[in-house]
């Protein structure tokens, strides 16, 4: 990994550690994400000299500023309540992986 | 006349085309031709519509002998392979969406059928519009017509090569951090972002929703003027869509810039920029200052956290975004899956590749309990601080001008290992999506080794008008926009 | 109930489905009961590129029960995603709200044995409903699960209570309080069965008197009412149990199954949720200006204890009377419009309650019931006029119920005006006591009890339609005489 150019020598002892394997392999399952073992060590590396870069977010004094979730501000965009047409349910299932009687099918879900 | 009209813009072609001089067949068969010749080195296209292109250009011929044709009526116009086409797949530059057709068209796709235009093909990109190299497709990379060793950018390098080299006569791209102007600059072309909700977003496949936007790429700031009108307007089916008046974009192309107030952000002219674009943007400015502009400077003091803030907000909302993808109601989906928890990870993890999984894991984190406020949360309200520069900004002047990108095209593979040094080429670029505001990037010179070079210019919010007017006015008092790559 | 020692703390979570033509973000019928993924499109089945726009409908009708719970209304609210896999969620995530639901801060009453309670209501936001997953279809296939994605989309309200409730009966008194506002209202047709009215229930114990609350489990599954207090009622019980022989209640979800009478774990559900809530970007927030707020409040109708309480003022009925006459709009309507046809208040309460709602099992299917209000009003007139006696009235209203037929045209038909002609029932009386002299000599010897047999014998003879008054009077007096 590349990482230098932007990050004090040596790498790996001086950055502060943001995110370990450990929280790799939680971020990953909540992603539904399977890193293979061997791969965790350079994704725990690349992330957190990505989030080494963030910190110099926490330089900035934010208290009072409110988030801009979008680009634009906009509000109230509606539509009326009125109906139209529906796919036709093998236009809905086109696409699909498995399909059985026009349900799309997963493997079994245990449930209770 | 009927040779080499793939090498000609929108305008020309449309005034030969009411003239009949040509037809709209003639220009759909020299882009064929073109590409049949030159795409084995560039690799521009996912797909190349052939029979769908021949019989759009029948349509057109039919609709211009009624005498009712647009500007983009018989235009090949290519489309980045992120744009939903009804009955055509659109894989989005992934496994993922390999085989997918969806049942749909993009709000943009219907608006160019409505002008008539001749669909030439689906172009490559960087995996779900993630890169800045067009590495990261699925389907390979896209080689620089300009330098086929070199990156032709990202995320739409496919788009952008495929004006560059005369594969289509003017082409469509999205544009989250700079996945248009980026590309445009470092292919020699004009390409252009609109202001945030300009143009409908519906049946454009999400990245990051706050950020991405559609936009021309074009041989010219005229062809960028026509396909822009052709494209934007309210949409019922995009709330983010503004609903305000579309107005007459060419129109607005008036050769001076007298009284023009220019702001240049003192922040870019720093380190890292490479000293044959500092010189070439500085140059770009004389020409705007002896065209009547005033140039002066201005201070956006929270860009230069823009990149941060964007790597914060882009992944946290593609986490979300891509989280679709599960094997279940269409896409990819792995083989025998034993339940359905490994049926999620292994289609995931088999139909994504590396960068997009990089990006989803930095976004599920930056969501994640614990982590929301010190990342996802700061970075939307240092965003806020970003968008106030820009508001402070334009209380001083009309335009922002800055470079597109710090370096020209890179080498194939240069960055690829190097994800904050890949992120690092739209430092430029971010700060417009971020504050939602209009950009276009067109040629203002090349390096010594032949490179071109890209100037931005960054308008107030519906300002669009003013940015093409500007970038016309120093399009027709220089000839970058004339030359071709000769490589392919 | 009261538990020794221990009191329970039951929050509750109501799902209501709003009664709008289209889904929440699509044009999707929300239809009950159509073939599977039949109501599907590509916004609501969350293919790549398209994106979700407000139905208008949703956001007044949130607005409408926030004003009848008495809540606050945010004026600035927003959607944001809750970010979770599971295969009835095709985007991977639900449209909902988080930080800024639509209201806050409300409360209804109910009535308990120590009198009227407010409970609190903590929030009402707007989401989007989940599909539907079969774990079998045609009996076969026990290899997979199989989706359905017509409910994907038909929007709820999410309406949760604060821990004000104490025992399974006001838990049940308290969803019958909601479910009435909400029908009257007309935004949820609030039928638990199909699943447009559900329930979930947080329910925890504290020592009586300790203000910190105990562990909480979470009760879903529970498909009635009475589902929700015996769960409840299970679930304190349970916890007592545990807690009295010094063991702790365990945080998790528990299914209700009705078949065995208890709450059970629910089993397999992954690891400690982190939803990662954001607001959705694709979403524009919403404004919601006064003047909307007001044009709806004057829309609202009067609700169903406000009705209650005048029809308890206005027309002196008992409360058990108007507590029934107000479970559905329409049967209070009903109520109303034939009060104003004859204005016999009570004898129509009586009438509804002893007659009418027999066979009603929906109190809202009143609206389709053959005996019209002004009908059962035109009968109620015929008794009080004394055209029928009361009896009479009984066969004419089966017959008005069977065949939909006006009460006056029944009595012409069958001939069943009332004889209150005094020269005739004193003819026809006059026949009776001639044929019976040994009876008349008892009576005036002194035994009273013949009366009953003589009058028996003329209304015998009248066919039942003598006016019972009259024939009191005339028999007396000819036997005295």
């Amino acid at each position: 990994m590349e990482v230098r150019i932007l990050l004090p020598e040596p790498f790996f002892t001086e950055v502060p550690v943001k995110i370990t394997a450990h929280d790799v392999v939680h971020v990953a399952r909540l992603a539904r994400l399977h890193i293979p073992d061997k791969e965790i060590e350079a994704m725990t590396g690349q992330l957190n000299a990505i989030l080494e870069y963030f910190e110099t977010l926490q330089e900035i004094n934010t208290t009072d500023i409110p988030p801009s979730t979008h680009a634009v501000a906009l509000t109230n965009a509606f539509r009326d309540d009125r109906c139209s047409p529906s796919l036709a349910p093998e236009e809905a299932l086109a696409n699909a992986p498995e399909t059985e009687q026009s349900y799309f099918k997963v493997p079994k879900i245990i449930e209770t | 006349m009927g040779d080499n009209l793939a090498a000609l813009t929108i305008h020309e072609l449309h005034d030969l085309l009411v003239k009949r001089s040509i037809s709209a067949r003639d220009i759909t068969e020299s882009v064929l031709e073109r590409i049949a010749a030159v795409e084995d080195r560039v690799h521009a296209y996912i797909t190349v519509l052939a029979d769908t292109a021949r019989k759009q250009a029948a349509q057109a011929d039919a609709r211009i002998a009624r005498g009712e044709a647009t500007y983009l009526t018989g235009i090949p116009v290519a489309l980045k392979d992120i744009l939903c086409t009804k009955g055509i797949p659109t894989t989005c530059g992934s496994k993922m969406l390999a085989n997918f057709v969806p049942p749909y068209d993009a709000t943009v796709i219907e608006k160019l059928q409505q002008q008539g235009a001749v669909f030439i093909g689906k172009t490559s990109m960087d995996e779900f519009a993630m890169g800045s190299s067009n590495e990261t497709s699925f389907f390979g990379p896209v080689h620089n017509p300009w330098d086929l060793s070199r990156v032709p950018g990202g995320s739409s390098g496919g788009s952008a090569a495929a004006v560059a080299a005369d594969e289509c006569i003017a082409a469509l791209g999205t544009d989250t951090g700079g996945s248009i102007r980026q590309p445009a600059a470092l292919c020699g072309v004009v390409g252009m972002k609109p202001t945030y909700g300009r143009v409908s977003r519906y049946g454009l496949i999400a990245f990051a929703s706050s950020l991405d936007q559609i936009g021309p790429i074009t041989k010219d700031v005229t062809d960028a003027a026509l396909l822009l009108a052709c494209i934007s307007g309210h949409d019922d089916r995009d709330a983010t869509s503004i609903d305000a008046p579309v107005p007459d974009y060419r129109s607005a192309l008036i050769p001076h810039v007298r009284g023009m107030k220019i702001g240049i952000p003192t922040e870019c002219f720093h380190e890292g920029l490479d000293p044959e674009i500092d010189a070439a943007v500085r140059m770009a400015l004389e020409v705007l200052r002896e065209q009547g502009a005033e140039i002066r400077d201005v201070s956006l003091p929270h860009t230069r956290y823009a990149v941060a803030v964007y790597y914060l907000i882009a992944p946290a909302e593609a986490s979300s975004n891509l989280a679709r993808y599960d094997g279940v109601a269409y896409g990819f989906r792995c083989d025998h899956p034993e339940d359905l928890q490994d049926m999620y990870e292994r289609t995931r993890s088999e139909g994504f590749g590396s960068e997009v999984k990089r990006r989803i894991m930095l976004g599920t984190y930056a969501l994640s309990a614990g982590y929301y406020d010190a990342y996802y949360k700061k970075a939307s309200q240092v965003r806020t601080l970003i968008r106030r520069d820009f508001e402070n900004a334009f209380a001083q002047c009309d335009l922002i001008i800055t470079p597109t990108t710090p370096t020209p095209a890179f080498k194939l593979g240069e960055k690829l290992d190097d994800p904050l040094s890949m992120y690092l080429s739209d430092i430029f670029t971010i700060p417009a999506n971020l504050a939602g505001l209009p950009g276009i990037s067109l040629p203002c010179g090349f390096t010594a080794s032949g490179l071109p070079i890209g100037l931005q210019i960054i308008g107030n919010v519906l300002q669009e008008e003013t940015v093409l007017r500007c970038a016309y006015c120093y399009e027709q008092s220089t000839a970058w926009h004339t030359r071709k790559p000769l490589c392919v | 109930m009261m538990v020794m020692g221990y009191e329970p703390v039951i929050g509750l979570e109501v799902h209501a489905q709003l009664l709008t033509e289209s889904k929440i973000f699509c044009s999707c019928s929300t239809q009950f009961g159509q073939p599977p993924n039949s109501q599907t499109c590509p916004v609501c089945l969350g293919m790549p590129g398209v994106l979700p726009v407000v139905n208008k409908r949703v956001v007044e009708y949130a607005i409408k029960t926030a004003l009848a719970t008495n809540c606050t209304i945010q004026r600035f609210n927003q959607f944001a995603r809750k970010n979770y896999f599971y295969p009835d969620l095709p985007k991977g995530y639900q449209i909902s709200q988080f930080e800024l639901p639509i209201a806050t801060g409300g409360f209804i009453e109910i009535d308990t044995e120590s009198g009227t309670r407010k409970i609190g209501i903590t929030r009402i936001h707007m989401e989007e409903d989940a599909g539907k997953l079969l774990h079998e279809i045609n009996g076969g296939a026990a290899e997979n699960s199989f989706v359905d994605y017509n409910r994907t989309g038909i929007p709820l309200l999410e309406i949760v209570s604060e821990p004000d409730i104490h025992t399974p009966e006001e838990a049940g008194e308290y969803l019958k309080a909601l479910r009435a506002i909400l029908q009257y209202l007309g935004v949820c047709d609030g039928n638990m069965e199909q699943g447009s009215f559900r329930c979930d229930a947080n329910v925890s114990l504290r020592p009586s008197g300790e203000r910190r609350f105990g562990t909480k489990v979470e009760l879903k599954n529970m498909n009635s009412f009475r589902h929700v207090v015996r769960a409840l009622t299970y679930e304190i019980t349970r916890q007592r149990e545990l807690l009295e022989y010094g063991d702790s209640v365990i945080q998790e979800t528990r299914l209700w199954d009705e078949n065995a009478g208890q709450t059970l774990p629910m089993r397999g559900k992954e690891e400690s949720h982190d939803y990662r809530y954001f607001p959705d970007p694709d979403l524009v927030p919403l404004y919601i200006e006064d003047a909307w707020i007001e044009a709806l409040r004057s829309q609202l109708p009067e609700l169903p204890r406000q009705r209650r309480n005048r029809f308890i003022d206005q027309y002196g009925l008992p409360l058990y009377d108007a507590d029934i006459l107000v479970t559905s709009r329409q049967l209070a309507d009903y109520f109303e419009t034939a009060v104003r046809s004859c204005n016999q208040p009570k004898t129509v309460s009586n009438w509804i309650l002893s007659e009418v709602l027999r066979f009603l099992t929906d109190p809202r299917d009143i609206v389709s019931f053959p005996v019209t209000p002004e009908h059962l009003a035109q009968m109620i007139c015929l008794i009080h006029n004394g055209t029928i006696s009361g009896k009479i009235a009984k066969k004419i209203f089966e017959e008005m119920r069977t065949t939909g037929a006006l009460p006056s045209s029944i009595v012409e038909r069958h001939g069943l005006v009332q004889v209150s002609d005094s020269s005739k029932l004193e003819k026809v009386i006059q026949e009776i006591l001639d044929a019976h002299p040994s009876l008349v000599a008892d009576f005036r010897a002194g035994k009273e009890k013949v009366f009953g047999f003589l009058v028996g014998q003329i209304m015998k003879a009248t066919k039942g339609k003598a006016n019972p008054r009259m024939v009191n009077d005339i028999l007396r007096e000819k036997l005295a005489g």
